[in-house]
């Protein structure tokens, strides 16, 4: 797995675009210089905003074994500032700039065991690891949760490359996942890989460090951009720099902050490395912590955020039915 | 300087590696709880054992600001320890544990190589993991049989790892390098057959009724005290691909029955080569020379491996002569004799090796 992280841009064509599920497009491209992806890999792709190139991070779902042809699937989101909305726009022939396969969630091979949960568009980073282990013939078993079936995509091929080791759970069918008991099924020689909501994968931490695992064998990969409760305007005052900006629900604090000029420390921009912390000095609302950088411990202390992932939201407790009426105010000391 | 095959109506004259295969990383006994670092198709891994006796490979480079981890130290079970900031590393190179954090960064991990131990070596696979079959290990049986004993040594060769193959594949250079020992001009005198199975190339060579040259002539002293006279020589070389070559050697009182299949008159040895590229431009050479007779004799053992270890200092020599030879006459070809068609096999399943890995540039 000797993943090298070299950013390589290249030009991709656009092959295919087609519906997979509810709101999500599957989208086949054809880049100029290929690489193979291994399992777990992704490629960052500049989409246009506004006429303005941002970039943005997909999972390869799957490639041929020469990397010449790589699949991405994209959810339309209906709070993103317009990435999602570009992407589902794109048309055969069209050309994009991505970078070769880049690597942050490898999969070891030699595992004795392996669960692989995909929580609804986060299938998007396992099928490819599931399509790997089952070609291995690891002993292995891909859990997919979703909402609603026709808002999972992929279901059918699943079903029929994986057989049994397929496991679905659909929250609207009563069938939602007990993570205790899927957790209970692990032992020290499982390996558990997962990607989907922040709420699943917190839970599942939880219970993993409760159940005295290894955290090392748990291994997820975050893309920042889910929380526990949904996205809320607030306003972000900085009195070192005399700002105060409103951070609208599509776009992150660091973003904002940067609109508005600040110079501001980050490295991953999605909650890992703890780079872009702030210090909170004081709050109207609550903190909604989407990073996996601090312990439950210091983000219950509420002093610090990390301001790439981490937002404000109204409601002192977060919970819905106590959500305040103005938008959250938050002033912070920057690094 | 990068070495790029192609494919071409020239000889490459020296190839890259391919990736996926088995390369011995070392001997099992230079793995061991301190760390060591070895460089290994042109990436430094750091090599050790978990307190259970695992050979572990990892990258040698910290994910942090890569530091080399083989100046750390191993703990607890199967982990390594960063020397520079603490980042502690478990045997599948997943950071356990960052000092000055609550939390562990989920990216944080450094790759970390399948490793097999056999035939007294551990063995690494560098390329795709998912292929790292450890069927696929050459064999090397003699090493660890009851039937034969012996020991070897390993050879820092400054030069690409085709050539010492090359080097291994035709042994009528032994006549020239090696006259003090084993070489004769029946070497290259004698008729030899070639043959090619799959990822095998074999090249037997019988030299009949002739003087033993002294390496030889010792040996059967050896077995049989106060031996005089004619033998019958034979050289087997058995390639495996990618860098492996087994060569079955010996010489038998003349006219008894060896080639035949009659080995009892006779002293027979098995010279044990594998090559592990360390960079484009130079190689690890493991080798070790076995024999079938006087097993308990740790004399036996010590004066062969001295000895080869001494023959093969010629060839060393002579290796790294010809490399500095061929870079600093990049513009002349390589021309090809009859003698060549075992080394030329190789090249050739190196290449379609290498085809297979995306890595043999098309013809400029």
């Amino acid at each position: 797995m000797a993943a090298t992280n070299i950013e390589t841009w290249q030009s991709a064509t656009v092959e295919q675009v087609v519906p997979v599920a509810d709101g999500i497009a599957r989208i086949v491209l054809e880049p100029s210089l290929p690489l193979k992806a291994e399992p777990g890999s992704h490629v960052d792709l500049m989409v246009e905003i506004d006429g303005e190139p941002v970039k943005r991070s997909y999972s390869v779902v799957e490639s041929n074994h020469d990397g010449t042809r790589l699949v991405i699937s994209v959810m339309k989101a209906p709070l993103s500032r317009g990435g999602s909305t570009f992407m589902h726009g794109l048309v055969p022939g069209q050309r994009l700039e991505i970078t070769q396969p880049l690597q942050n969630f490898p999969l070891r091979v030699g595992a004795r065991r392996y669960i692989l949960l995909a929580g609804g568009i986060g299938i998007t980073a396992i099928a490819n690891m599931a399509a790997v282990l089952k070609r291995l013939k690891a002993d292995y078993t891909l859990v997919y949760v979703g909402r609603s079936r026709s808002a999972m995509a992929y279901l059918a091929e699943l079903s029929e490359l994986h057989g049994e080791r397929l496991e679905v759970h659909v929250d609207d069918e009563g069938s939602s996942l007990s993570v205790p008991a899927l957790v209970g099924r692990a032992d020290a020689d499982t390996e558990l890989y997962m990607c989907g909501p922040i709420r699943l994968m917190d839970a599942v931490r939880r219970t993993w460090v409760e159940c005295e695992l290894d955290l090392p064998n748990l291994r997820y990969e975050t893309f920042g951009n889910s929380g526990w409760y949904d996205p809320e305007e607030f306003i972000v005052r900085v009195p070192k720099f005399d700002l105060e900006v409103t951070v609208p629900q599509g776009r992150s604090m660091l973003e904002a902050l940067e609109d508005a000029g600040a110079e501001m420390m980050f490295d991953c921009r999605k909650g890992e490395c703890g780079l872009c912390e702030v210090r909170i000095t004081e709050l109207s609302g609550a903190i909604d912590h989407r990073d996996v950088f601090y312990s439950e411990r210091q983000q219950r202390l509420g002093t610090k955020m990390n301001c790439c992932v981490s937002r404000a939201v109204t409601s002192p407790t977060g919970s819905r039915s106590d959500a305040g009426a103005g938008p959250a105010v938050i002033t912070i000391e920057p690094n | 300087m990068t070495v790029v095959a192609t494919t071409s109506s020239t000889t490459n004259k020296v190839l890259p590696h391919p990736l996926n295969a088995w390369y011995v990383a070392g001997w099992d006994h230079e793995v061991t709880r301190k760390p060591m670092s070895r460089r290994i198709a042109n990436r430094p891994v750091a090599l050790y054992r978990t307190e259970d006796g695992k050979a572990v490979a990892l990258a040698d480079a910290c994910w942090h600001r890569l530091a080399p981890l083989s100046m750390g130290k191993t703990m607890e079970k199967d982990t390594i320890q960063c020397p520079y900031h603490g980042i502690v590393y478990n045997s599948a190179g997943r950071c356990v544990s960052m000092p000055a954090q609550e939390t562990i960064n989920p990216s944080a991990t450094v790759p970390s190589f399948p490793v097999v131990e056999r035939y007294r070596y551990v063995w690494i696979w560098m390329g795709d993991p998912t292929l790292a079959d450890p069927d696929l290990v050459p064999d090397m049986h003699q090493m660890t049989s009851d039937e034969w004993a012996g020991d070897g040594l390993t050879i820092h060769a400054a030069c690409n790892f085709q050539l010492v193959l090359d080097n291994l594949m035709d042994l009528t250079h032994e006549e020239f390098v090696h006259s003090s020992t084993i070489g004769q001009e029946e070497l290259s005198e004698s008729d030899f057959v070639t043959v090619r199975e799959g990822n095998k190339v074999t090249v037997t060579r019988w030299m009949h009724n002739i003087d033993a040259p002294p390496f030889w002539l010792k040996n059967m002293r050896d077995k049989f005290p106060g031996f005089e006279g004619k033998v019958d020589r034979w050289q087997i070389i058995n390639f495996e691909a990618p860098s492996t070559i087994s060569i079955d050697v010996g010489v038998a009182k003349a006219g008894t029955g060896a080639p035949e299949g009659d080995r009892s008159q006779g002293v027979n040895g098995f010279v044990m080569n594998t090559i592990t590229p360390e960079t484009d431009r130079s190689s690890h050479y493991f080798w070790a020379f076995m024999r079938n007779y006087a097993l308990d004799s740790q004399l036996i053992t010590t004066q062969l491996r001295d000895g080869v270890h001494g023959v093969f200092g010629e060839d060393e020599e002579m290796l790294m002569a010809q490399q500095a030879a061929i870079d600093a006459n990049p513009d002349y070809e390589f021309y090809n004799l009859n003698i060549d068609s075992g080394g030329m096999w190789v090249r050739r399943i190196l290449e379609s090796m290498l085809a297979a890995e995306g890595r043999l540039a098309a013809s400029a």
